[in-house]
């Protein structure tokens, strides 16, 4: 039972990780419609730049952070600028295709700044089994995984309450809910995209962060934007809590899986179960456990 | 002038329903065709046949496939690599098992093996759509790659989880294995490939192809005019299918020889396909042709030029490379989002009247 329990929780803790990286993709297709496949690339460019000022030009933490998030922004900025400011009311297929391409961009370019080899994400965030949950319930846990859950939960507070209490985020609110609506009221899209973006960005950071510090910053880092999708479809694409309960799901559902059915099929199944477990609830919810019902008129 | 219907009577229905009614058409293809098959083959060496000819064509053919699916029928699916991996490892089977059937039959048989597993994958798309679905896809990505390497039968548990294809004639002539005649590898593909380019064409302005551009521009709407969108939906997996599956059939034995699911036919291989048929134009056939071309060239030329031209070491000029894929890509989606077929369109039509400004 213990172990049971104990597989549960890194599961629990692993989805955390994964809806991190949903968070990113909620946050930009509700407010433009984008399905951003570089979202996982973005985690994997931030945290190479935040390894890369700490390295090269010897920053301390929190300048190092604040220096990331300044290149963040200056990203979110450029891609509106450069990218999507000409690609306003293309078909979704053409602005995803787009992403993928800066998805490229951005790898390349990551590569040549900061180098391809793996690096070593160390900030301070404690690491190793949490002796008072071995002591007390004998149940082993990563001290990483919990200060990742942690984060995690404030984020999206803080998100929840930038979303509904500030004058940007209801600005944001508006134009989820229908772009031309809120520009006829005067919300200028082009700034509601670059503090998306900008935010996404950020996201991207704290996933960059959490993974980079778990099994170091290397390209492998950017296919755990792979691992997000089923966790979007899951929760749906426009849901904020849907990420984050999807991510759950999909975590303790692939460990229990991978520990208790995995050893029968040969194992690794891992990589294609959370997309089974996905396709099963889409087969019952098609827009997700908490997209909006797509209501649909000829 | 040059290029006009002005004077072509048609007084028959058959020349008015050819697929290629006005006689320019006609000349440029019968043109391509004679060039591909009469000259080609004797003009260019053996680096151009293996390595860009070749590739090229493979990729039109898979890019054939994945537009019906998504150009015609509008159901967006990022398992293209899966479904070829799916063609190779069932005509690898199929050859080792029935050599004595000729490689043509098995290569036809494995797409068809293909499209089974397509329709399979495809019965999500009736219950979802748009970008759920390709998500949906990815699944079939991630599960028959992980099956091709886990489950020994299909790779006939050799050591290294690698197939090899043995060498296979037609007409007495070597054309898959090490020792294959390039010259009759190309005519061989080349074949394949205008035979069901034609075929393609035909399908898609036939009633099933109208059945699915229904269903791409409004599905509902399609439904309630009549078409049965569980019909329409799975035929256009079943086509796309057996075209992505002859592909991947064709990739391996022929061009690649030996394969490894992971290497040779992982996510990537789905999003260069994809980026193909959205570079070439989505709903044409002559736009997969186009991006395939477009993206097995680019590359090539890419590295060349950076490597043999500044000399700038094969890492960095990967990075370039990768980079400079991603702005093309970018560009060409700001610049004309439907794609080079769409650049050939405007340019008809310009033909039409040129040299008169109207």
């Amino acid at each position: 039972m213990t172990f049971f329990i104990e597989v549960v929780l890194s599961g629990l803790m692993a989805g955390v990780m994964y809806s991190l990286v949903a968070l990113g993709f909620v946050l930009i297709f509700k407010a433009s419609g984008i399905f951003n496949f570089a979202q996982g690339v973005m985690a994997l460019f931030a945290a190479l730049t935040l390894v890369g000022l700490m390295e090269k030009f010897g920053f301390p933490i929190w300048l190092a952070i604040i220096g990331t998030i300044a290149v963040m922004i200056a990203l979110a900025w450029l891609i509106e600028r450069v990218m999507l400011r000409h690609l306003v009311n293309q078909e979704p297929i053409i602005l995803f295709m787009a992403t993928i391409g800066l998805a490229y961009v951005l790898e390349g370019m990551g590569d040549i700044l900061w180098g391809s080899d793996v690096k070593v994400l160390d900030l301070g965030i404690p690491q190793g089994a949490s002796d008072w949950m071995l002591d007390s319930f004998d149940i082993y846990i990563e001290k990483l995984e919990v200060f990742a859950a942690v984060t995690a939960a404030i984020l999206v507070a803080f998100l929840a309450v930038f979303f509904q209490k500030t004058r940007i985020g209801r600005a944001l609110r508006a134009v989820a809910d229908d772009h031309q609506a809120a520009l006829s009221v005067g919300i200028s899209l082009h700034t509601i995209w670059v503090i998306v973006w900008s935010v996404a960005g950020i996201v991207a950071l704290v996933a960059g962060i959490m993974w980079g510090s778990k099994s170091g910053v290397q390209f492998s880092l950017s296919l755990i934007a792979l691992k997000a999708l089923p966790v979007l479809i899951l929760g749906g694409f426009t849901s904020v809590p849907g990420a984050i309960i999807g991510g759950m799901i999909i975590g303790v559902g692939e460990k229990v899986a991978e520990v208790y059915v995995g050893p029968f099929v040969g194992g690794a199944i891992e990589n294609w179960f959370a997309y089974m477990l996905a396709l099963v609830f889409l087969l019952f919810r098609p827009q997700g456990l908490f997209g909006e019902k797509i209501i649909e008129r000829v | 002038m040059i290029y006009r219907e002005t004077g072509q009577f048609k007084a028959n229905y058959q020349d008015d329903q050819a697929l290629f009614p006005i006689d320019q058409d006609r000349y440029v293809i019968f043109g391509i065709l004679f060039i591909t098959f009469a000259v080609v083959p004797y003009l260019l060496n053996q680096y151009w046949l293996n390595a860009i000819l070749l590739p090229f064509l493979i990729y039109s053919l898979a890019a054939l496939g994945l537009n019906i699916l998504t150009g015609y029928c509008g159901q967006l699916s990022l398992g293209t690599g899966a479904f070829m991996a799916v063609g190779a490892f069932s005509v690898y089977k199929l050859m080792v098992a029935f050599p004595e059937l000729g490689f043509i039959p098995l290569v036809l048989l494995s797409g068809l093996i293909t499209a089974a597993v397509g329709t399979l994958f495809g019965l999500p798309s009736l219950r979802i759509k748009g970008f759920y679905l390709a998500v949906a896809t990815l699944a079939a990505q991630f599960f028959l790659i992980w099956l091709f390497n886990k489950v020994g039968w299909f790779f006939n548990y050799s050591a290294s989880g690698m197939i090899n294809a043995p060498p296979m004639t037609i007409f007495g002539v070597i054309v898959t294995g090490p020792e294959a005649n390039d010259v009759a590898k190309y005519y061989l593909v080349a074949t394949f490939v205008a035979v069901f380019a034609l075929a393609a064409k035909n399908i898609a302005r036939g009633r099933i192809g109208r059945n699915w551009m229904a269903i791409r521009d409004m599905d509902i709407a399609a439904e309630l005019i009549g078409v049965r969108p569980l019909i329409a939906k799975l035929t256009a997996f079943a086509v796309s299918s057996f075209y992505v599956g002859m592909a991947g059939a064709l990739y391996f034995a022929v061009w690649l020889g030996s394969a490894e699911p992971t290497e040779a036919f992982d996510i990537n291989q789905s999003f260069l396909v994809l980026f193909m048929i959205i570079i070439g134009g989505l709903g044409s056939v002559l736009g997969s042709f186009l991006g395939a071309a477009f993206l097995v060239i680019l590359p090539i030329m890419l590295k060349n030029i950076l490597v043999d031209g500044f000399g700038t070491d094969s890492a960095l000029s990967a990075h370039i490379e990768i980079i400079t894929v991603g702005v093309l890509i970018i560009g060409f989606l700001i610049v004309e989002p439907h794609g080079l077929a769409r650049l050939w369109r405007i340019a008809k039509e310009k033909l039409r009247l040129w040299p008169f400004p109207y």
